[in-house]
This record gives C-alpha cells, sequence and structure tokens, in this order.
C-alpha cells in the first residue's frame, strides 16, 4: 500500500516511471481503494436488510460499554455502545448512508452546475467569461465554513439545505479548472474544423468539449467527495449540519464529544472511518488521474 | 474590490433569500407578531433591494451593525476577539511553515527514502482528517491520559500548544507536499547543476539556490489556504474553548444571532482578500520577475 501511495502522490513525480508501470499501477491502485469504498456503499445502503440491530435499538443495561478488546467489552457490542446502548458499530454503518449520500449528491450537483458554467465561460468568451469568472473568484473568496454557516442558520436545518449549502460550496472550483481547460481545447484544429463545418456551439460543447473534459472532470470529482465529507462533518459537528434522530459520522462526533473522557470510543471511531473513508477517496482520485489524465501520463 | 463586492452580495442573497432570519431566531413556538416584530427591528420588512443597498452602504461605512444577544455594536465584539485569533492562526502557520516545509525540503532530497514515504503518507491522512476530530484525539491524549497539556483555557504559552498544532494540521500537509514537489523540480534546473558544478555543497546548494525559487509556490499556496485556516479555526477554537473568533461565530450560531454571524461573514470575506493582496504584494518582493508588466 505504502507504495502505490508514494509512486503516486500525484504532484506530477509519476513522470519517472516508465508508462507502462503507469498504467499498471493506476489499475491496481484504482482496485485497491475502489474496492473497499464500493463494499462500504454497497453495506451502507443494504444497512436496512442486513442481519444487525438497529440503529436506534437502546439497551440501557449496556450502556457505553467499550469496544471488545477492553475490559468489560462483548463480542455483542464490537466497538461499543453509546450512552443508550446503542451498538456503535451499527450506527457507523448507518451514519454511512447518510456521508455518502449527502457527499454524492452534493458532489454531483455541483459538479453539473460548475462544469456547465465553465464550459459556457472558456467556450463562448466574452462578457460571459467575465461575468462568470469574478463570480468564480467572489465564491472562493468566502470561507467555506463561513458561507455554510450563513446559508444554514438563515434556512434552517434539513438534509436537502446541507446538499445545497455544499454544492454551492463545490461548483466554482469546477467552474475554475474547466473554463481553463476549455480555453486550451477551444483553440485545437478539431475545433476550429467544425466550427467551420457550420456545428452549433451547443453542439460542439457538448458533443466535443464535454468528451474531451471527462478525464479532468472525473480526477476533479473524485478529490471533491472527500472535501465534501470532511466539510459535512465539520458543519455537523457545530450543529449546522445533520442532527438527530438524523446520523452521519459528523453528528456522530458532535453527540459523543461531551462524553469523550468517559467514552473515547465514541469519537475515535467515527472520525477514524472518515479519515480512513477520505484516504481511500484520495488514493482512488490519484489512481484514476495516473490511469485516465493524459497529462500526467506523458509529461 | 470587484471580488469583495460580490462577495458580499453572494453572502448577502444567500442569507436574506434563502429564509425568514426571524423565524429561525424565535424558532417555531414563536408567535406571527414577534416575528413581524424582529423582522421590522432587523429592517427585514423593507423591500430586498434596499435591503441590499443599506447592507453594502453600512458596511463601507464600517457599520457592522448591532448583535442580538450582546446588544452591542458587532464590530466592537469581533475587534475584540481578534488578537485570539490572530496569536492562533500565527502560531498554527508557523508551525506549517517550519515543519511543513522541512519536511518537504528532506523528502525532496531523499527520494524514495524511508523518511519519504513516511512523510508522503502522513501528510496524506493529516489531508484527509478533520482537524476537530485531530484536536479532540490530542486533547483526549495529552490533557486527559498523560495531563502534559491544559485542554482549554488561554493566556499562556502552554494554552497555545495543542489548539495551534491542531490548526497547523491542514496546512503543514498542504505545504510539505508542494514544498517537495516545488524542490524537486527546481532541483532539475540547469542552475542547480552548474552549481552544483562549481563545487557548491549539496546542502548549500539546497538550501540557498533552491529552497529560495521552491518557495514560491508555497507563498501562493499559503494566501490561498488561509480561507481554510480561518474556516478551520471556527471549529479547532470550538473544541479547545479558545477565546477568538471562531468561538464568537459557533455562539453566534447557536444563539441564532443573525446580525452578528452575518457581520462574521463580512469579516472573514475581508480578511480573505487583504492576506489574499498581502500575498501578491510578498510575491512581488521575493521574486523579481513578477514585477515586470505581464503579458496579456
Amino acid at each position: 500500500m505504502v507504495e502505490t501511495v508514494v509512486a503516486g502522490n500525484g504532484d506530477g513525480v509519476a513522470a519517472a516511471v516508465p508508462r507502462r508501470h503507469v498504467w499498471h499501477r493506476g489499475t491496481v491502485q484504482i482496485l485497491a481503494t475502489g474496492i473497499p469504498l464500493l463494499l462500504l456503499a454497497v453495506a451502507a445502503v443494504a444497512a436496512p436488510w442486513l442481519p444487525i440491530p438497529d440503529a436506534g435499538a437502546i439497551d440501557l443495561s449496556s450502556s457505553l460499554s467499550p469496544p471488545v478488546w477492553l475490559d468489560g467489552g462483548s463480542w455483542d457490542h464490537l466497538l461499543g455502545t453509546d450512552q443508550l446502548g446503542r451498538d456503535l458499530a451499527t450506527r457507523l454503518l448507518w451514519g454511512a448512508r447518510l456521508t455518502l449520500l449527502i457527499a454524492f449528491s452534493s458532489t454531483i450537483i455541483g459538479a453539473i452546475v460548475g462544469t456547465t458554467l465553465g464550459m459556457l465561460a472558456g467556450y463562448v468568451r466574452g462578457w460571459t467569461d467575465f461575468a462568470i469568472s469574478r463570480f468564480v473568484d467572489a465564491q472562493l473568496a468566502i470561507p467555506f465554513l463561513l458561507l455554510a454557516i450563513t446559508i444554514m442558520t438563515a434556512r434552517g436545518q434539513s438534509i436537502g439545505a446541507i446538499v445545497a449549502v455544499l454544492a454551492i460550496i463545490g461548483w466554482a472550483q469546477y467552474a475554475r479548472v474547466i473554463r481553463a481547460e476549455v480555453l486550451t481545447l477551444r483553440s485545437r484544429p478539431f475545433i476550429l474544423g467544425l466550427r467551420i463545418a457550420g456545428a452549433s456551439p451547443a453542439r460542439i460543447i457538448f458533443r466535443h468539449v464535454l468528451p474531451n473534459i471527462a478525464d479532468t472532470l472525473l480526477v476533479l470529482a473524485t478529490l471533491q467527495i472527500g472535501y465534501v465529507i470532511l466539510a459535512e462533518s465539520a458543519l455537523s459537528f457545530i450543529g449546522l449540519g445533520v442532527a438527530s434522530p438524523d446520523i452521519s459520522w459528523g453528528a456522530m462526533l458532535a453527540d459523543g464529544r461531551e462524553l469523550m473522557t468517559s467514552a473515547w470510543w465514541l469519537v475515535a471511531f467515527p472520525g477514524l472511518s472518515i479519515t480512513i473513508v477520505v484516504v481511500l477517496i484520495s488514493l482512488l482520485g490519484d489512481g484514476v488521474k495516473a490511469r485516465f489524465d493524459p497529462r500526467a501520463r506523458t509529461r | 474590490m470587484l471580488t469583495l463586492l460580490l462577495a458580499l452580495t453572494i453572502a448577502f442573497f444567500l442569507a436574506r433569500a434563502a429564509g425568514d432570519p426571524a423565524r429561525q431566531v424565535l424558532g417555531n413556538l414563536a408567535s406571527e407578531q414577534a416575528v413581524a416584530a424582529l423582522n421590522k427591528q432587523l429592517g427585514y420588512d423593507r423591500p430586498l433591494v434596499v435591503q441590499y443597498v443599506s447592507f453594502i452602504g453600512d458596511t463601507l461605512t464600517g457599520n457592522f451593525g448591532e448583535s442580538l444577544r450582546y446588544s452591542r455594536s458587532n464590530l466592537t465584539l469581533i475587534l475584540e476577539r481578534f488578537p485570539a485569533t490572530l496569536q492562533l492562526t500565527a502560531a498554527a502557520l508557523l508551525i506549517a511553515i517550519v515543519i511543513g516545509g522541512l519536511l518537504g525540503l528532506l523528502s525532496a532530497l531523499r527520494q524514495g527514502s524511508l523518511l519519504d514515504r513516511i512523510a508522503n503518507f502522513g501528510t496524506l491522512v493529516l489531508l484527509s482528517l478533520p482537524l476537530f476530530w485531530l484536536g479532540l484525539m490530542l486533547a483526549e491524549l495529552f490533557a486527559v491520559r498523560f495531563q502534559l497539556l491544559p485542554a482549554g483555557g488561554h493566556g499562556e504559552f502552554r494554552h497555545l500548544i495543542l489548539p495551534a498544532v491542531t490548526l497547523s494540521g491542514y496546512v503543514l500537509g498542504q505545504i510539505a507536499r508542494l514544498t517537495r514537489a516545488s524542490m524537486i523540480s527546481v532541483l532539475r534546473e540547469p542552475y542547480i547543476a552548474l552549481a552544483r558544478a562549481h563545487g557548491i555543497g549539496a546542502t548549500r546548494i539546497a538550501f540557498v539556490h533552491a529552497l529560495r525559487n521552491a518557495a514560491l509556490p508555497v507563498v501562493t499556496l499559503i494566501g490561498v489556504q488561509s480561507g481554510m485556516l480561518m474556516s478551520g479555526a471556527v471549529t479547532v477554537e470550538f473544541v479547545f474553548a479558545w477565546p477568538g473568533i471562531g468561538l464568537l461565530t459557533t455562539d453566534a450560531v447557536l444563539a441564532r444571532d443573525v446580525p452578528l454571524v452575518q457581520a462574521l461573514v463580512v469579516f472573514g470575506a475581508i480578511m480573505f482578500v487583504a492576506i489574499n493582496l498581502i500575498v501578491d504584494i510578498t510575491y512581488a518582493v521575493i521574486d523579481p520577475r513578477t514585477r515586470a508588466p505581464r503579458h496579456g
């Protein structure tokens, strides 16, 4: 694992490695990180049908029992329980549902909006480009948590509002990168040829530009998912994100904080879950980049 | 300036057009009359355009409004807390630059070594964990288990250590990675080969000749990351009860103090734009090339 990490840290170091190895390593890295993530996603989606205790099942007789390897721990509760005796491992899996759902949907919405505006700015140029670019600059000038706080305090908490907030935070990043990509693409001969042949701008953008920026978009979206998971956890932690009875990993951290001195596992494991998933996602992103991004291969 | 104005516009419309702030302040049990009265008091009953013009005008003249909870000027509240946040972020940035820079430098000089691998994986983890969780874990370890450092409080140097180390985490990872990549590309430059051919020692080349050029992208990064530091400060100050702007923010959020929250967002955006302006100027000082007129 460590070896693939070193070679693929995505700083352009991959250039030193011969070409066929890059292909091979990228694929290996995608499988090594993608399969655990896929398993987690499948398990999270299937959680209601799995033979595990209900996430809300209260059992006061086993309140705050520690993980199995500590004194007083039992195999009934692998990672221990919270103050109401609810099983932590089960709650982590249930928390993964909302964590991943929020991360995926806001990343996709942000990607669609950002990519459309980015392509428009890069292809049409002129005042459209100017307006969109200034808007992107302004968006990036507001620290993300402050922006999220603004919306959530005015709007009130709901899952929809969280997704919207995270999508709003994300779109500018796509718009900026995609715009730059389209700017260079635009001057390529085949685009010029299409324009001379009389293809409509909409057709060129969606049929010819979009497929050419798909690699960049894929890499960007992968990395963005990790970022969104971290943002959601911060938002939930300060009490503006997912709130009880809904559970996400961030909300579990917020709940566990008060009990931390007596039950450290309530804080340690949700945070560890976030970290492991974000590490895997970021390695997956590196793998995707090494495998699909033409520049990472040839540069 | 245009960026700032647009940022304020975004913040304004997201806050006002998105919902019903007075209802959020008073809760669902409040009567319609109470909500209407608060809306009137805050001026939210006026047409949106009028509100917007007066908001921009107030901001430009330094009028940040009055807090609902403290019944004091928002600007006074923010400026009171500002030194504590400045102290915390400066300490965190210092740690990040020194340790991150050193880590990146050594990794670049010893590519593929054990140190390089550990640093690479370590920074990946640092970039992937929620900062407030790192803070909680460090507090549990050093304050509760070993009882070496206080987990809360403010005033003495020892109070600063845990929050500053926590806050430095993300930026430290970024700086280490960028320094490494930047050093590696600089060390490939012909002038480094020339210096080597002149018989200048490897240490001297790395620290004197290469580092100065390798530092350029890192300076830019610090400007970009200052927003991340500000966001991080909110949760880290919350964890360690550090009496800065971040704690003021979470307090304002929990009290649903909408005017104060809005003032804090405006202040944050102004700070971010100001920091990036300073970074641009610093850049020109370090790199003479950027002083020449840019090509169209």
